[in-house]
């Protein structure tokens, strides 16, 4: 290389030597203020928080759509809702519930906390994190545009043709469904991009692979399997949509399509976005729950490499959703084997929470009750869902309520569980206040008193015969008292959220102060101000060990980590990079600052699919135009990110 | 390092550097999310094949002319933008724009061909499943072709301003590596397409 261009050694600072430090990143990485601001914000921790709101008014949408689902089902013959009603209620919890709700939650803990944890003063591509959730907003939006028509969504959640094709569904309800996956599915990928590469890139000094938090290892593996994921699905709601309205054939028999290409393209997809909805759920226990046992989690490189495994094998038991589909014993054989292999990991996982709690010196904190109850509710979510790994018992369980029962064990119990124990976790950092410990463990017995009671018949319905999907059924199958005691259940489940969300409410205005590290913690986001500042942390942090806020703690030799002392990085938004495996220092990367383009494309984006809805191919080709637009004013190299020959303020 | 083990190493660099800048890695991920894309293309149509009665392709083995003279122009396309690619990091953007600009018409070339040799099909997307798999295929590459071009042109505008040199043209090989994918993609399309129906016919 001739000229490398300009070079810079990092000016290191102590905070307490210069009290002004903190005033001048504020001015460099402060939000602008008014509606403009509101709109162009890329700091990660007001996406992340948005991420979250936005996900829980999903959660509680989808909830009263279970509701009214229950008051259906309570009995036998009830006429609350017509065949046709139900159809679209119990399609859009689903879709609400895994779409709209699981991953855009879990994705909201790890934008807020990534930059934190990883001590980084924003992920690596901040505007297209403003992005991802703009899509996230107008694509659920969309989804849900239908709804009041009484047009929404009516093949369930995995909508298998022929049933989802033209012919026998002929109004716009699964043109919905098709356009707003796909244009959600972009919300996921460009998600998953930041991820990959905001860890890839943008960790603390010292902050080695085998050092970042388990949250990280799960979000990771979640992004990466999304990469390759989401396009399956992307590709099958593209076909189906094509061939409603465009007259191809992939699915239709009559020209030589055939309907199992529909489910081996969505379960492709499917399997690894169960994991992708429950890794990082478990990544939140794996590094809260030590916390109140007072020590390091056991086998902190077996449960990574548990993370990592299951998401590989995730990828290789697609087919156990088609047993039922007349596929050869071969297929059979080895799908059912995989599946049986998954649950290694899952149990070093357990094993290690378990050793974690049993060696440790728990604190019973609202937070851990709802950890401690999510390893009890994975293992029976894990349990029956071993049992319909198992080809000849799949055969006389699926399709009833046995699978509706270990769908929300694994789906509540891995994911609403960790995730309201991480809000009671991570609401001092958020908000600065704590929650209301009382009011917590009251939520907590309720939810969990609730949600067995709701949930665990659920099972035995399934043996009984009772199949899936039906809007009602008659007193002689004697279905009906289990069904109360369901509904009954699950009501006091939606009792103990309740009690949760106004807890969170009281705590917002009356909590008591929290301070930077209420919970004694170890990791690198405690070591900050709560709420944390604008620019995160005064100085990058210097990382030594796992656990850099228990080097006092810990036996001698784990290393001493530096949150004084540090780079400042000040001219301008600038975050250091690192090395992908040992995180070395190579490159003072500049950060963009706030823009209104990431709102432009994803509204050019929404009107692109809106365009294909109505059949309006003008304003398809006037979005478009908008789109590509957008996009070169975005990408246009700037001097202020050192993207050009003469680079600003160097 | 001292004891603390704060960075008290060599200057570094500032800003977007070729592989140390957050958009190399950034496409990286791009073209592994695309390539998945494509490979669930590619699973459809074996899926359907491996299921088809009768003869597969339907009407037999597609004529290869136009596809193999496709081909040629894609990879010669990479050749020329590697080469121009190479002059930039010598400083040389005069260079740059002549591979630029000879890239983008052999990109242009490609589209016309293409679109001959779509009105020369006698099925259309909506004949038979292998119509629809076919023009669905070669149409996402086409979209692909289409967005590679858009940047290509976007490049050789930014390079005609003077935004790069020899130091600075992480955008350069950032949008390149997007057209070697491209191309590498319509060896698939060609390889599954074309080529295999004469080798594993049936």
């Amino acid at each position: 290389m001739i000229d490398s261009g300009p070079l810079r050694v990092p000016v290191l600072a102590r905070v307490s030597d210069d009290p002004g430090i903190e005033e001048r990143l504020r001015r460099i990485w402060e939000t602008g203020p008014g509606l403009i601001g509101w709109l162009s914000t890329v700091d990660h921790k007001e996406i992340g928080k948005r991420y979250l709101v936005l996900s829980f008014l999903f959660l509680l949408i989808g909830g009263i759509e279970a509701g009214v689902i229950r008051a259906q089902l309570g009995a036998p013959d009830q006429t609350l809702l017509t065949p046709e009603q139900y159809n679209q209620l119990f399609t859009m919890h689903g879709v609400t519930m895994i779409f709209l709700y699981a991953l855009p939650v879990l994705s909201g803990f790890s934008n807020y906390l990534w930059p934190l944890l990883l001590g980084s003063r924003d992920m690596a591509f901040p505007r297209l994190n403003a992005l991802s959730f703009w899509i996230f907003l107008l694509a659920g939006l969309f989804l849900y545009a239908s709804f009041p028509l009484g047009m929404a969504p009516d093949g369930g959640w995995f909508n298998y043709v022929p049933y989802a094709a033209h012919e026998f569904n002929p109004g716009p309800n699964i043109d919905v469904y098709a356009l707003g996956m796909v244009f959600l599915g972009m919300s996921t990928t460009v998600g998953s991009t930041n991820f990959i590469v905001t860890l890839a890139r943008t960790r603390a000094p010292g902050m080695s692979l085998n050092r970042v938090p388990i949250l990280v290892w799960g979000t990771l593996t979640a992004s990466v399997g999304n990469l390759l994921a989401v396009p399956a699905v992307s590709l099958a709601f593209f076909m189906l949509w094509m061939d409603r309205q465009v007259g191809t054939h992939f699915f239709d028999v009559a020209a030589g399509g055939q309907p199992l290409l529909w489910q081996h393209l969505f379960w492709m997809f499917g399997h690894p976005w169960v994991y992708a909805i429950v890794l990082p759920a478990m990544g939140i226990v794996s590094d809260a729950l030590p916390t109140f046992c007072r020590r390091p989690l056991v086998g902190y490189t077996p449960v990574a490499l548990a993370t990592v495994s299951t998401m590989v094998l995730g990828f290789g038991v697609w087919v156990h959703h088609m047993f039922a589909t007349g596929l050869p014993p071969i297929a059979l054989s080895f799908f059912s084997a995989a599946s049986f292999v998954i649950v290694i990991p899952s149990a070093v996982a357990v094993f290690a929470w378990l050793a974690t709690i049993w060696t440790g010196r728990p604190v019973f904190t609202a937070a851990f009750l709802f950890f401690a109850a999510f390893v009890f509710l994975f293992v029976v979510g894990g349990l029956s869902g071993f049992m319909t790994a198992s080809v000849p018992v799949d055969r006389q369980l699926t399709d009833t309520y046995f699978v509706v029962a270990h769908l929300h064990y694994v789906l509540i119990g891995i994911n609403v569980f960790p995730v309201v124990g991480g809000i009671h976790y991570w609401f001092p950092k958020i908000t600065g206040r704590l929650m209301n410990e009382r009011l917590g463990r009251w939520s907590f017995w309720v939810m969990f008193a609730g949600f067995n009671l709701g949930f665990f018949p659920m099972h035995i319905a399934g043996l009984l015969g009772m199949p899936r999907r039906i809007y009602t059924y008659g007193s002689g199958m004697g279905w009906g008292p289990v069904n109360m005691v369901i509904t009954l259940g699950s009501y006091l489940f939606a009792i103990g959220v309740l009690l949760f969300l106004v807890n969170v409410w009281r705590s917002l205005k009356r909590g008591e102060a929290a301070g930077p590290n209420p919970w004694h913690a170890p990791s690198l986001e405690w070591s900050t101000a709560s709420p944390p500042p604008v620019f995160n942390f005064a100085v990058i942090p210097t990382v030594a060990s796992r656990y850099p806020l228990w080097e006092d703690r810990l036996e001698a030799g784990a290393g001493r980590s530096s949150t004084e002392e540090g780079m400042l990085l000040d001219h301008g938004r600038e975050t250091i990079g690192t090395t992908v495996v040992g995180a070395e220092p190579d490159v003072i990367l500049r950060m963009p600052g706030d823009s209104l383009a990431p709102l432009a494309l994803a509204v050019a984006m929404a009107a692109i699919f809106v365009g294909l809805l109505l059949h309006s191919w003008t304003t398809v080709i006037v979005a478009t135009g908008a789109l590509l637009l957008t996009l070169v004013a975005w990408l246009w190299p700037s001097a202020a990110l050192g993207q050009t020959m003469e680079i600003a303020d160097e | 390092m001292n004891d603390a083990g704060i960075y008290q190493g060599a200057a570094l660099p500032v800003g977007s550097k070729g592989r140390l800048s957050s958009g190399w890695w950034g496409m990286c991920t791009v073209i592994a999310t695309e390539a998945a894309l494509f490979a669930y293309l590619f699973f459809s149509y074996f899926y359907i094949a491996a299921q088809a009665h009768g003869e597969w392709p339907p009407g037999g083995p597609p004529k290869l002319l136009i596809a193999v003279i496709d081909t040629i122009i894609l990879v010669a396309g990479s050749f020329t933008m590697m080469w121009g690619e190479r002059g930039i990091r010598r400083g040389n953007a005069r260079r740059l724009l002549w591979g630029l600009g000879v890239t983008i018409a052999l990109g242009a070339i490609f589209l016309v061909l293409q679109s001959i040799e779509w009105r020369s099909k006698p099925y259309s997307l909506s004949t038979n499943v292998y119509g629809s798999l076919y023009f669905t295929t070669t149409g996402f590459h086409v979209a692909h072709v289409i967005v590679g071009l858009l940047i290509l042109c976007a490049l050789f505008a930014w390079t005609a301003l003077g935004y790069f040199g020899a130091r600075r043209h992480s955008a350069v090989s950032i949008g390149v590596m997007y057209w070697h994918f491209v191309t590498v993609v319509w060896i698939g399309v060609f390889a599954i397409y074309y080529a295999m129906p004469y080798v594993a016919p049936g």
